[in-house]
């Protein structure tokens, strides 16, 4: 009999992973990614170089503040009355104007921008930023401190946050870096239950129409089809995960590696003249980055994620194989997803919410101990470290999670697999459930 | 020997009963033919022998054992709502089934290449079912029930589906498994499709059996004993005096009885009246049988 199941996972397997449509979103699906940061690379790219400057007429009451000209902006002052200047914008020879009035020092207020077109929020606040610098300057030579003095004074501080007590040492963390892993893992469990567990329920409803089920049922059990679907689908997932890993780790490297040697020619040209503000950048920040990733333990992230990817896909799998033995038709089964969809939905905004934000937080711990939760809530915490004991129990009641949904869904599978033509609702499927016959 | 007996069986859905107390014996090696309008009750029996739903009470024996998994296993049923993989090829397919059914890979890879020979598929074996005619899906599906040469075949409406090409081909198919030992039950309503091919035959009407027996004896004790006469007459003769006559192209026809007579004398006294060109017994078909059967039982 344990032969049979394996005829089914093979079936379910293989009947998917030979469709000419799996290879596509094989394919083309970690392309994605890869095509949308280098279309933007590409027009960031070629934006800074092709634009002309922006001309800008500034009337300044004060005389007292040049703004230097630099790649996107020129400045010019022509001595203009505003209403001349005004005019010069509405002409389209300007691209805007900048009016600055007679200032307050100590609470300057008056300042308008001019323009035609709406300016970007970047061009206002690098305005602003100029301005205030100026003004800050004025104020500090009033009061008598050379901004020079003031300017050796600043120091750049840096937190880097270190997780003690880890086994194998100690590791070098960094929060963004963390949140960034804990966010795609947590996304793509989240998708991959729903786009799975729907392949389940559309293969059982297919199954349950076309009479399918009352032929296979003479010589299997029906939790035996039942977890041969699962099973077989699942495995498809995985080996579809496991193509877009090697795909996109090799496709990101390419791309990364095509712009990472065009990238710093440009940039470093045209970043030359600011080098001093970064003085942090270069080799040492390379490092840095270096450090943070080698700082992930890819064996144990790896791990996790495997095992709540497939105990979620498990413990859902088995509520979709359910509904869709309850149901006749997909557009019946819209009634019973709402108990598949609302824990998946609160599991999902409690990864942005609470387990993100902070990992260690006592919403975050349920969210990531609870099974219909926890695998894409404690996929958000495991980049940030997570006491031992927490995975155990976590990953402990998952595996009874699913064993309770299987054995539940078991029961409905095989009495409403054959049923035909009824209403189904939740109280037949309470009965079906109680039905111990 | 009797392979199925059916005893005393009920089946209700809510309020609504579609067996009750249902018995039923069919032998070894017959064409058992189970006949009755929709929504008699047919396929709620067969989908119990086939423990697809299970009875409210009542017993099914197979050869005299009561039914077990094992023995559904060794039934092959071809539902009335066909259906197979749509996705799959029809060779993988047969095999996915084949081997459900207990069947090794290679005895079924060979069966199947016969199976397709004999049907005329083999040049479709690589394509997808939803790629294929609707009846040459059927002719899938019937191998498909086939496959693992079972003891007991159950149809339910076979020749759905079948243009009258390719339902002869099945019918011939269904005749030589017969000759190989395999008893087969037919389901339908189509009451005339299969009167030519079953040997003993069940007419079920409101979820209950209202008769039962090898076609042969039912046709026999629905005999009238009245005869269709075709003749053309003496051209100065007499009107025959036990029938109306009525005029056809070229000839009268009328129905008469027997009237104590044996069909001989009857005949020879009709030959004096002028050339006989048809004489015959006007039996009923097993749809007018039914059609009568079900008239006297409300009558009741």
């Amino acid at each position: 009999m344990s032969g049979k199941i394996f005829l089914v996972i093979k079936r379910e397997y293989l009947a998917r992973v030979k469709k000419r449509s799996f290879l596509l979103a094989t394919l083309i699906t970690p392309l994605i990614f890869p095509t949308i940061l280098g279309l933007f690379l590409w027009i960031a790219l070629s934006d800074t170089s092709t634009e002309t400057r922006k001309l800008i007429e500034v009337v300044d009451e004060n005389n007292a503040y040049f703004l230097e000209s630099n790649e996107m902006y020129t400045f010019s002052y022509g001595e203009l009355s505003p209403e001349e200047a005004k005019n010069l914008v509405q002409e389209g020879k300007r691209f805007g104007f900048l009016y600055v009035p007679e200032l307050n020092l100590e609470r300057p207020q008056g300042i308008t921008f001019y323009s035609e077109e709406t300016p970007a929020l970047s061009m206002i606040s690098s305005l602003e930023a100029s301005l205030k610098q100026k003004i800050e300057e004025f104020r500090l030579f009033a009061s008598g401190i050379d901004p020079a003095v003031l300017s050796s004074l600043k120091t750049n501080v840096n937190i880097q946050s270190v997780i003690v007590g880890e086994p194998g040492g100690e590791r070098v963390s960094n929060s963004v870096v963390n949140y960034a892993v804990g966010f795609i893992a947590g996304i793509l469990i989240y998708t991959f239950i729903f786009v799975y567990g729907n392949q389940i329920m559309q293969g059982v409803i297919e199954e349950k129409s076309s009479r399918i089920i009352e032929i296979l049922v003479s010589s299997l059990k029906p939790f035996q089809l039942m977890m041969g679907k699962i099973l077989g689908i699942g495995a498809v997932g995985l080996t579809q995960f496991l193509i877009w890993i090697v795909l996109i780790s090799a496709i990101s490297s390419l791309v990364m590696g095509y712009f990472g040697m065009t990238m710093p020619q440009q940039q470093m040209l045209e970043m030359s003249g600011q080098q001093e503000l970064f003085p942090d950048t270069g080799q040492e920040g390379l490092m840095e980055m270096v450090q943070l990733v080698q700082g992930i333990d890819f064996f144990q992230l790896t791990l996790t994620f495997l095992i709540y990817f497939i105990g979620g896909y498990m413990l859902y799998g088995a509520f979709f194989a359910a509904i869709g033995a309850a149901v006749d038709s997909p557009s019946d089964a819209q009634q019973f997803m709402f108990p598949v969809t609302i824990p998946l939905l609160i599991a999902y905004m409690g990864l942005f919410i609470f387990v993100l934000d902070d990992p260690n937080s006592r919403v975050s711990y349920w969210l990531s101990i609870i099974p219909f939760t926890s695998p894409v809530a404690m996929m958000g915490r495991v980049s940030f470290g997570v006491p031992w004991h927490q995975l155990a129990l976590s990953i402990g009641l998952l595996v009874a999670g699913f064993l309770s949904t299987t054995w539940m869904a078991g029961k409905i599978y095989r009495i409403g697999i054959l049923v035909h033509g009824t209403k189904v609702g939740y109280k037949v499927l309470w009965k079906w459930l109680k039905d111990n016959g | 020997m009797e392979l199925l007996s059916v005893r005393s069986l009920n089946k209700s859905y809510g309020a609504h009963v579609a067996l009750r107390d249902f018995d039923l014996s069919v032998g070894q090696g017959l064409i058992f033919g189970l006949l009755g309008p929709n929504g008699a009750g047919k396929t709620t029996l067969i989908r119990i022998v086939n423990q697809i739903i299970e009875q409210d009470s009542g017993q099914i024996l197979i050869k005299g054992q009561p039914l077990k998994m094992r023995h559904v296993r060794n039934i092959g049923y071809l539902p009335e709502e066909r259906g197979l993989y749509k996705a799959m090829k029809v060779k993988e397919q047969l095999l996915y089934f084949g081997q459900i059914k207990g069947l090794k890979k290679q005895d079924a890879k060979e069966r199947i290449t016969a199976w397709l020979d004999k049907l005329d598929l083999s040049r479709w074996k690589e394509n997808r079912i939803q790629d294929l005619s609707k009846g040459m899906a059927q002719k899938v599906q019937f191998i498909a029930t086939v496959l693992h040469q079972p003891d007991l075949l159950i149809l339910d409406e076979p020749f759905s589906g079948f243009d009258p090409v390719n339902a002869e081909i099945i019918k011939n198919e269904i005749l030589e498994l017969k000759r190989q030992g395999t008893t087969i039950i037919f389901s339908t309503h189509r009451m005339e499709s299969v009167e030519l091919l079953c040997d003993h035959i069940a007419l079920i009407n409101q979820a209950q059996k209202i008769l039962d027996g090898p076609v042969k004896t039912i046709k026999n004790e629905s005999k009238t004993n009245r005869f269709r006469v075709k003749m053309i007459r003496n051209e100065d003769g007499n009107a025959v005096p036990w029938g109306n006559m009525e005029q056809k192209e070229g000839y009268e026809e009328f129905t008469t009885d027997l009237n104590g007579r044996q069909p001989n004398t009857l005949l020879t006294e009709l030959m004096e009246y002028g050339e006989i060109l048809g004489f015959e017994e006007i039996i009923p078909s097993i749809e007018e049988i039914f059609i009568q059967k079900v008239n006297e039982s409300h009558v009741r």
